[in-house]
């Protein structure tokens, strides 16, 4: 397709421009160049090899090149109006060498060969700065040699191939379906991204992979002008590795859950969302405050993906057991001595929870890391014991495993890649329950739907969850909607409370599309996934406030 | 070098300018160097250096605009991303909220914003600043972790209505967090500044190696409501959650400015009379540019007044349909402060809790203000005025509204680094009295 047609096509251009999160190396670029490969594979692989080269002669014993392309775009509006449409692009390539047994790194957007090798001696003057203060060499696992492979998202309908005008069209029919159902104010937005990454490494990999990730969004609000009250509901929707399938709204995705609301499953009904979306914030103005104490609560999977992120996925992530992260994002209470002793009590018997970078539809799903690992699924938590970490190539020594992780990960070309979190989810409970049949079995409870405020401390001990919709459980039944509801515990007692966990009839995947982490700070995708889970005698606050 | 000098920034935007052919154009220039080392486990872990220079370009036609960019800067590269921003802007929709580019605005003389002296760290500084907090932590116990980041900027901006800014920045981030090497205390310290002579990173890590070596064994205490004294880090926190000040959100009803039944909070008394906080691009200690990103001049502002809604802040749209003056977002925040040091609002205080800084703050209701988060590296009882032991961390929730209604003391005023990010803040540390502690957490 030609430019102009493409244009022709869209409606629409690059427009304006606004705080979004891009990296600091992305540019605005016309929607028809996004389309436009940059370097074919064989001119990466050549240009990965002057790098290659160029380090090792200057002495690395080890180094990795990636040529990276990422492409966002936003599509913004609010109410009737479009706000915003921004498609950006960042293309570049990242250097990282051993030399002397210490990492050096460097990046660039002059992907030349002499742009290349000036990076490639850059990273090398880096490591061998740096050796000056290293006490011991890296050590990295190893890692079969690949040869020349390649990965894609299993995308149905690439959404960067997907006129404009179809996702403004969509966006503000959404949004005039919460006006008409009450909605004061409505923003929208689908914001999609494609990362196109070649790896190669002086072990004899050369990785293309082309990656592809979609967060549609909604955000309804009603203003109660007379009680000076405000509440706003995100959109049910889930940031998915997929492609523009995701916004097809099957009927078959969709799911009638306790309370009568419809949360969805590997697709998304927006539209439809909108309208409910703009009902239940009428209702949540007007329900009732919380009383304060024990509940058992019914966690829905939109609301404890973030838990489980939170609580689990990053204590078990061994750069922060090891120290690494100690000035910023902190360390984690599962330190090495708990997991040595092969027994340490993480949670209930029911509780099993793995790290897989294979996970179909996830926002993680790679097939080979950002330093050249083949990804896989593997235990953290086996029947309520910590029996694993998530760790890396230069890591794995340390807990005396010979093989990485393959969790490695770079927000971009222009930043080192390192330790980040893979998909980590709950596995769906062996018992045969629905979740009607779990709130049937409740007496005094709070089911929880949709992620919403949350904090953890620096070790991912205490914490505090709030959430978007609450409904009252009284014998067996949802009563009400209530407000003011978050729930505290400490991670250990809380995943010792689980005491039900629905079968993989209820398995679903949420997700965090902007996972930070690390000095200068990245950003990471991932999804985590369950059924609906009970955890019984939860400590309950009342969030409410009189100013 | 991506800095370039005012003369050069604006002699490529003259050009840029000269090749327009639509209603009007204005473009933009803006380029970074910018250095770091982060270390962990007393060994250097990462470091490196980024550059980059960037030009924008949007050309309108009515309320019709398109942007295009390019980092290329011979006159051909130039007339073309000039001619494909007006491709642009002919093919986009109109846009209802498009504002017309400023005139030629007048700023308030030459900013203060760039530092010779940190424009020139070199990568062997930050080596030493590395060495220097890792040395004295490997010969007490503690391990040390911690992150240099350096920075040299330019923006500029120029319009076919004859406007041109230029503003050229520096700045340097330092924090460490000491942790005892039997895992039971930890401590944490910072700096931030313009100019990296008025930052000491050496004393920022005897001072956290101290409170590591000082917090170790903390003692259980039961939450409930507690005085406080919090070091200006900790306040800062705090502070800059009740300073999301934007009027088109108060107007709508949407925010914790909105007044009950309809419009703004501005003139009403919301917190203690006390606190006067306010903004100005030309602060000796937090410079910021002196004006933001459509040209607009930022001038000296109160926000609160003897604890009265001053301002909020107003774009050019939202302005003109309430049919007021424009308000330009802040490039800082500036809270008067007091006398009195940590030391004495300690010596002050019966009972009480010394907090070094918070973590992990977020929403919890926009209506109120409210917010959670937890202590972290170093938190310590005060009794009799005086610190009698260190204690476990506590987890709050606690509106900064509620707590600048029960100020106690205003401290000393400081440059501060916060949890989570840097609000480019001057803030003071405080005694608050009733501070909601919720829960106690056992992570050191």
């Amino acid at each position: 397709m030609k430019r102009r047609e493409f244009i022709q096509l869209t409606g629409l251009g690059a427009a304006g421009a606004m705080m979004l999160p891009l990296s600091s190396h992305a540019n605005p670029v016309e929607v028809s160049l996004m389309l436009t490969p940059i370097l074919d594979i064989q001119q990466k692989k050549q240009l990965a090899d002057v790098a290659l080269n160029a380090a090792k002669s200057m002495g690395a014993t080890y180094t990795d090149v990636r040529i990276g392309r990422y492409l966002n775009q936003f599509v913004v509006t609010r109410e009737k109006k479009v706000q915003n449409i921004v498609n950006t692009e960042s293309f570049g390539a990242g250097i990282r060498v051993i030399v002397n047994g210490t990492w050096g790194f460097a990046a660039s957007n002059n992907v030349t060969p002499d742009g290349i090798k000036k990076t490639a001696e850059r990273a090398v003057a880096i490591a061998k700065a740096n050796s000056k203060f290293q006490k011991e060499p890296v050590k990295l696992a190893q890692t079969p040699s690949y040869g020349e492979v390649s990965w894609k998202t299993p995308i149905v309908k690439n959404a960067f191939e997907v006129p404009i005008k179809e996702k403004v069209d969509l966006l503000l029919a959404a949004n005039a379906k919460a006006m008409e159902k009450g909605a004061n104010f409505v923003n929208s937005q689908i914001f999609l991204v494609n990362e196109q990454k070649y790896f190669a490494s002086s072990e004899g990999s050369y990785i293309d992979q082309d990656v592809h990730r979609i967060l549609p969004g909604i955000n309804v609000s009603v203003v109660d002008r007379n009680s000076g009250q405000f509440k706003s509901r995100p959109a049910f929707s889930s940031p998915v590795g997929m492609g523009y399938e995701y916004l097809d709204g099957k009927a078959e995705d969709k799911i009638k859950s306790p309370g009568g609301i419809i949360l969805y499953n590997k697709s998304y009904d927006l539209i439809e969302d909108a309208g409910m979306a703009a009902e239940q914030v009428k209702q949540m103005i007007s329900a009732k405050s919380v009383e304060p104490g024990k509940y058992d609560l019914v966690l829905e999977p939109s609301h404890l993906w973030l838990t489980i992120h939170e609580s689990v996925g990053h204590p078990t992530e061994l750069d922060r057991v090891l120290g690494y992260e100690a000035n910023f994002a902190g360390t984690s209470f599962l330190t090495m001595d708990k997991w040595e002793t092969k027994k340490f009590n993480f949670g209930s018997k029911l509780v099993n929870v793995v790290a897989d970078k294979t996970q179909v539809g996830s926002l993680g799903a790679v097939g080979y890391d950002d330093e050249g690992v083949k990804c896989k699924k593997w235990d953290l938590i086996k029947d309520g014991v910590l029996v694993n970490y998530q760790a890396i190539r230069d890591q794995v020594n340390i807990i005396g495993q010979k093989e990485s992780h393959g969790c490695c990960y770079s927000q971009s070309w222009s930043d080192v890649q390192f330790q980040r979190m893979a998909n980590v989810s709950l596995q769906a409970g062996k018992e045969q329950v629905t979740p009607e049949q779990m709130v049937a079995g409740v007496e005094k409870g709070i089911y929880i739907v949709k992620d919403g405020s949350f904090s953890i401390d620096q070790q991912r001990y205490n914490f505090q969850f709030g959430g978007v919709l609450f409904f009252e459980i009284k014998n067996g039944k949802i009563e009400g909607m209530l407000k003011d509801v978050a729930y505290q515990a400490n991670t250990q007692e809380f995943w010792n409370s689980c005491a039900q966990i629905c079968d993989e009839r209820d398995y679903r995947l949420g997700g965090a599309f902007n996972d930070g982490k690390g000095q200068p700070s990245q950003s990471n995708a991932v999804s985590h996934g369950s059924a609906t889970a009970r955890f019984n005698g939860i400590n309950v606050i009342n969030t409410g406030r009189t100013i | 070098m991506a800095v370039l000098s005012k003369d050069e920034a604006e002699q490529i935007l003259k050009k840029v300018i000269g090749f327009s052919k639509a209603d009007g154009i204005q473009a933009t220039l803006n380029g970074n160097d910018g250095g770091n080392i982060r270390y962990a486990r007393n060994s250097v872990s990462t470091s490196g250096e980024d550059s980059n220079v960037n030009l924008g370009v949007q050309s309108y036609f009515g309320k019709k605009a398109g942007t295009a960019t390019i980092n290329e800067f011979d006159d051909a590269s130039l007339e073309k991303v000039v001619r494909r921003s007006e491709e642009l802007a002919q093919l986009a929709p109109e846009n209802p909220e498009f504002m017309e580019p400023l005139p030629q605005q007048t700023y308030g003389g030459e900013s203060k914003t760039w530092s010779e002296t940190t424009a020139k760290i070199t990568p062997e500084y930050r080596a030493k600043v590395a060495s220097d907090s890792i040395s004295p932590a490997s010969t007490k116990d503690v391990t040390a972790a911690g992150f240099l980041e350096d920075s040299r900027n330019f923006n500029a901006l120029a319009n076919s209505k004859g406007l041109f800014a230029y503003n050229k920045a520096t700045g340097v981030n330092f924090t460490v967090t000491m942790r005892t090497n039997d895992g039971t205390g930890s401590g944490w310290a910072a700096g931030t500044a313009t100019d990296v002579s008025k930052i000491n990173p050496s004393l920022a890590s005897k001072i956290a190696i101290d409170k590591a070596l000082n917090s170790r064994n903390a003692k259980a205490l039961e939450p409930g409501k507690y005085t406080v004294v919090l070091e200006s880090s900790a306040s800062a926190d705090l502070v800059r959650l009740m300073l999301n000040m934007n009027a088109r959100q108060a107007d709508e009803g949407r925010s914790f400015y909105s007044k009950k039944g309809g419009g703004t909070k501005i003139g009403e008394k919301i917190v203690d009379e006390r606190v006067n906080i306010y903004t100005d691009p030309w602060h000796e200690d937090v410079p910021a540019s002196p004006w933001v990103g459509d040209g607009q001049a930022r001038k000296k502002m109160d926000l609160i007044k003897g604890g009265v809604v001053s301002n909020l802040f107003y774009d050019r749209y939202w302005a003109a349909q309430k049919n007021v003056a424009p308000v330009p977002f802040g490039g800082n925040s500036i809270m008067e402060g007091g006398t009195a040091s940590i030391e004495d609002m300690i010596k002050d205080t019966k009972k009480g809790v010394l907090v070094t800084r918070f973590w992990y703050i977020r929403p919890v209701d926009p209506q109120t203000l409210l917010f959670t988060g937890l202590t972290r590296d170093g938190t310590f009882y005060i009794e009799n005025g005086k610190i009698k032991h260190p204690i476990k961390n506590f987890r709050f929730n606690e509106s900064p509204i509620i707590m600048l209604n029960n100020l106690e003391t205003l401290g000393k005023q400081e440059r501060v680094v916060t949890s989570e990010g840097n609000p480019n803040g001057f803030i003071p540390s405080m005694k608050i009295r009733d501070f909601t502690f919720s829960s106690l957490s056992d992570a050191v």
